[in-house]
Formats: structure tokens, sequence, C-alpha cells
């Protein structure tokens, strides 16, 4: 694991270019812990100053100091998106596995199951579950909602390598030798799809982190707790940028795109790396 | 039957079962709650204002129909459907007694229009580039278009329009930032109108472009970097056929036919990205009507609008799936 970062690190600049703008996001996380303000406080502060030395990025017209608020944030937005996208790497690594060894009837209903899932319009129906849920709407719910939706592409792809290694000589043999279904999955197939479940984790997490923000720019989730999409929000409510607090809007903006570049890259690379033709592409140029 | 024939029955099934599945969650979702929507919506409803109480009895009465609240959840859920193959979505709350259908059929075109236009022009804009940049690898101009494409790729929607509407609503305002048309506009059908119209749409089809065509680039780049290794075109270069040929008919034609397929997947996503575009600039399409409908808590209209939006975004994918084959004799019926 570690030669593999070692390797991509030196022969990848987008992979560097990546783990750095990760590493800054990293810093700001672990920065969270030691704000000196309970994130949901509001009015501690004088409210709407311009950055300084006091406020590095100013604070809010509630009071609050930006750059601290933001550490928090980041770190509630990033910890929904890695949920997120563990719970659906478990629901599309069995899914595709599954569908991939046992084929005919079994793999036709997942499958049929797995196209509806992905193409059902995703926004309107999170929509209607705000809309049932309302004030029940909390994280680990909206979690578990987006989990369910955000499978279906790599349950997918996954099942199109455990097709191929149905057919290697290898399976062939363990079934002879009366493995499990389960452990054959689990022990034979599972190490072969890990990379591509490595490289869509990057995806699943930039597409739920956008559908976070997105709903909670609008106000459509649990609007207490700070996130980068709470942020914006409020500052929304406030209108910030008409009364010329721009920086409560243009820190979170610079941060989620940093996130998401460093999520993009990352993704690339892997995705690259798991791809031997495009590497060797790379090596030949 | 031919095989193309079952294939399209196929298809078809799978069409059914999209939107069996798609309309079946819509309604469990809402009927599984512990709120009870019709009080929450009559709630909702006297709040604004309204408080004539034989409106509301009546109101009441057609909420418990809508819903079929009467019988356990299986009758009403039948009752739900065939409500649903007749069209009728029942009154909307927020405009009592407009049925939803009216209302959304208002909408409806404004989406429909700002959607086609934009997925046309970032499909066509997308792979003309990506063609380009993966054919000729070494111009710069190329490699910092698709640079600039691929960087907008991963940001959220709602950012992108938040970045427009600040460039070119308040640091130089040239367009309009908001709705489908100027204010009090006169609404015959006339020539300014339809240049109102089209200036009003720039900005959200511009968010629309800006974040599609990258993918749309990286795809086609990829495709077209691996056929230039193919024999047949190596062949052809070697025996002097005009570059600009062999792009066009050699290696876009070829390209072109898994983007088509791409373009039934990204017909999902381009729908919800059309909600956000659509609130963001204040377009008067269904993704507007829909977070109105929800901020009126209007049941009926949320319903309808979830509903109509899975039978369309599948729909849009069945149509583009039959059609594939036709394009592609690659693509195998069996």
């Amino acid at each position: 694991m570690f030669t593999i970062v070692r390797d991509l690190a030196r022969q990848n600049l987008e992979f560097l270019c990546g783990l750095l703008l990760f590493a800054v996001i990293v810093g700001f996380i672990i920065l969270s812990y030691f704000s000196p303000y309970a994130p949901t406080d509001i009015y501690l502060l004088p409210p709407d100053m311009p950055p300084d030395g006091d406020y590095w990025l100013g604070t809010t017209s509630r009071g609050q100091d930006v750059f601290w608020q933001l550490t928090t944030a980041l770190r509630n937005t990033l910890y929904f998106g890695i949920g997120v996208a563990f719970l659906s790497r478990i629901i599309s690594l069995v899914v595709g596995l599954v569908a991939g060894y046992a084929g005919g009837a079994v793999d036709r209903v997942l499958m049929a199951i797995n196209d509806s899932v992905m193409v059902i319009p995703q926004f309107p129906l999170l929509i209607l579950f705000y809309f049932v849920l309302k004030d029940s709407m909390t994280w680990t719910t909206l979690i578990v909602i987006m989990a369910s939706l955000g499978w279906s592409y790599d349950a997918r792809l996954i099942r199109s390598v455990a097709i191929g290694l149905k057919t290697r000589p290898f399976t062939t043999q363990s079934v002879y030798s009366g493995m499990s279904m389960r452990k054959i999955l689990v022990e034979e197939h599972l190490p072969y799809v890990l990379p591509i479940v490595f490289a869509t984790t990057m995806n699943n997490m930039i597409w739920s982190i956008g559908m976070e923000i997105t709903l909670s720019v609008l106000g459509f989730t649990d609007i207490e707790t700070p996130t980068m999409g709470m942020m914006i929000y409020w500052a929304n409510a406030h209108s910030a940028l008409i009364s010329g607090v721009w920086w409560w809007v243009a820190a979170p903006v610079a941060v989620i795109v940093i996130l998401f570049l460093a999520l993009f890259l990352l993704s690339m690379s892997m995705n690259e790396y798991n791809d031997p033709r495009s590497r060797l592409n790379r090596m030949g140029s | 039957m031919t095989p193309y024939l079952i294939f399209v029955l196929k298809r078809f099934g799978q069409f059914l079962l999209v939107v069996f599945l798609g309309v079946s969650i819509t309604f469990f979702v809402t009927h599984l709650t512990p709120i009870d929507p019709v009080e929450e919506s009559i709630g909702a409803i006297t709040q604004m204002g309204q408080s004539d109480p034989n409106a509301i009895e009546l109101m009441r009465q057609s909420l418990r129909e809508l819903y079929g609240m009467e019988g356990s959840i299986w009758q009403q859920y039948l009752h739900f459907w065939l409500r649903l193959a007749t069209g009728d979505l029942g009154p909307s709350l927020s405009a009592f007694p407009t049925p939803v259908s009216t209302i959304i059929m208002r909408s409806l075109p404004w989406t429909i229009g700002l959607m086609t236009v934009s997925t046309l022009i970032t499909f066509v804009l997308g792979n003309a580039l990506g063609a380009l940049a993966g054919y000729y690898r070494k111009n710069m101009v190329l490699k910092a278009v698709s640079l600039v494409c691929i960087a907008l790729l991963p940001i959220p929607y709602y950012i992108l329009a938040f970045v427009l509407l600040i460039l070119f609503g308040y640091l130089w305002p040239v367009l309009p930032i908001n709705g489908g048309y100027e204010m009090n506009a006169n609404l015959n059908l006339s020539f300014a109108l339809v240049l109102d119209i089209l200036e009003h749409s720039i900005l959200p089809a511009l968010s629309l472009i800006l974040v599609g065509a990258g993918s749309w680039l990286i795809g086609m780049r990829a495709l077209v970097s691996n056929i230039i290794t193919d024999d047949y075109v190596v062949f052809a270069e070697l025996g002097g056929v005009p570059k600009r040929k062999i792009l066009r008919s050699y290696i876009a034609r070829n390209a072109m036919v898994p983007q088509f397929t791409g373009l039934a997947m990204s017909l999902g996503a381009i729908f919800n990205g059309t909600v956000i575009t659509e609130i963001v600039f204040g377009y008067p399409g269904i993704g507007n009507l829909l977070i109105s409908a929800v901020h009126a808590g209007d049941y009926s209209l949320v319903l309808g609008l979830s509903a109509l939006s899975i039978v369309g975004v599948a729909a849009a994918v069945f149509i583009i799936d039959i059609l594939s084959p036709l394009i592609d004799p690659r693509i195998k019926v069996e």
C-alpha cells in the first residue's frame, strides 16, 4: 500500500497535487478540534468584521469566526461524505460480486434493480424525503438515504470485473476444493476489485458532498449542524454578498473548490493507475 | 419476431420496471411516515391565511380521497396507481382547486426547452473539443481548454451557478440574472419576446454547459486516443488521407457511438442539475415549482412532480436505448 502511494506520488503529478490539497483539508479538520468557539454558538463576536489579524477570515453577521466555523463545517461535510461512501461501497460490493458470480436469474434480478436505481432522478427524491421527514431529518438518516441511492453505477463496474474473475481457473479450483460462495467472493474475488473500489470512493464522495452542499444551501437538511452548505445557506439568508460581507461566502466556496479538486485529482490518478493501458501511455510520453 | 423487436420489448419491460419502482418509492415514502400528510397540509394552508371552514373541509375530504387514506396500505397503493394511470394527480393545495397537472404543464415547457438545448450544446461542444484534443495532442490551446473544462467538472452545480451569478450579475452586469422573461413582458408571440427569453436563458444554460462539457470531453479524448493507434487509422495516415478527413470520417464517427449510449446515462444527472439551476436563476421551470411546492407544503404537487420526473427520465433513457442499435452496428441485439 505504502509503495503504491510512493510510486504514484513520484510518477503522477496529478496524484501528488491531489495528495497535497487533501493534506490541506486534513490540516483544517485537525484544527477543528482546537476551535476556541463552540460551532453552534452565535453572537459571540462583533459581527461583520473583515479579515484581519484577530479574525483570520473575518466574522459572520451572526457573530461567528469564519475561520473556525469553516474547520468544523469542513469536518462535518467530509465525515458525511465518508459515511455515504463507506455504506454505499458495501452495497455495491455485495450486489456487484454476487450478481457477477451467481449469474442467471439472480444476476438479472439484481441488475434490473440496479438499472432502475441508476436512472431514478435523485434530487427530487431527496427533496421528497426532506419534505416528508422535515425535523426528523438527521444526518444519519440522510447518509443512509444517500448511500441507498449512490451504489448502482459502481455495482455495475464491479460486476463486470466479477464476471471476468468467474471464468478464471483459480475460481474453478476454489469451487472444486469446496469453498462456499461467500468465502470465494470475500477471499478470492474481493482483492481483485478493491482497487476499483478505492477509485470509485472518491467519485462517490464528490457526488454525495455535492448533493449535501446543494441540499443544505437550499435549507433542505438539518440546518443547525455547521457544514459547508450550511455556511452558504446562512450567508445567503443574511444576504451577505449584497451587504458586502463577501468573505462569508468566498471562504466556504474556496474551500469547497479545494476539496473537490483534491478528490477529483485523486480519483483521476487512481483510475489511471488501475488502467494499465493509460499507465503505459504515461511512461511512453 | 425480429431480434430488434424482442430487444425493444425487453427494454420496454425495463422502462416499466423503473417507473414502477420509482413511483412505488414515492408512494411509500409519503405513506409510511408518522406524519399525517392531510393534517400537515391543512396546517400549512391555514397558516398561510386560508381560513374559510367550508373550503378547508372540502380540502380535507379531497385530500383523504387523493391519498386514499381509507382501507389498508395496499388498497391505497392500488388506488394511487389507478388515479395516476388516468393522469389525475388531484388538485393542488397551494392553488386550490387548480389541478396539479395544469400547474405542471405551465412550467414544463420552460424546463424541457432549457434542458434540451443545453444538453445538445453540451454534447456537441464536449465531443468536438474532446475529439480535437485527442487527435491534436500537442496543441497548447486545446490542452488549456481541456484543462479548464476538467477543472470545472467536480465543482457542484450550485457553486458554479453562484460564481456565474456574481460575475455577470454584480461585477459585470450585462445579463439578466433572474426569471425566464422580463417582468411585465407582453406574453404574445413576438420577436422581442423570443429575444428576451433567449437572453434570460443564457446564464442558466451556460452554467449547465460548463459543468457538463468536461465529462464528454474526457470520455471522447480517451476514446479518440485509443482509436488513433488502430491499424486502419495508421494505414489512412500512411496513405496520405488528409488529416481533417481522418479525424472526421475515420475517428470521430467511430468514437461517437459509445458517447450516444452515455447520453442516456447523463440525462438523469442533468435533470438534477436543472432543478438547482432553475432555483439559482429563478427560472420558471418545474425545478422552481418543486421547491416552492415544498415550501408551501403542497403534498399533491410534490408527489405529482416526483412521479413525473421519474417517468420523464425513464422514458428518455428508454428512447435513447432503443435508438442506439440503429446508430451503432456493433451493438448486438439478442
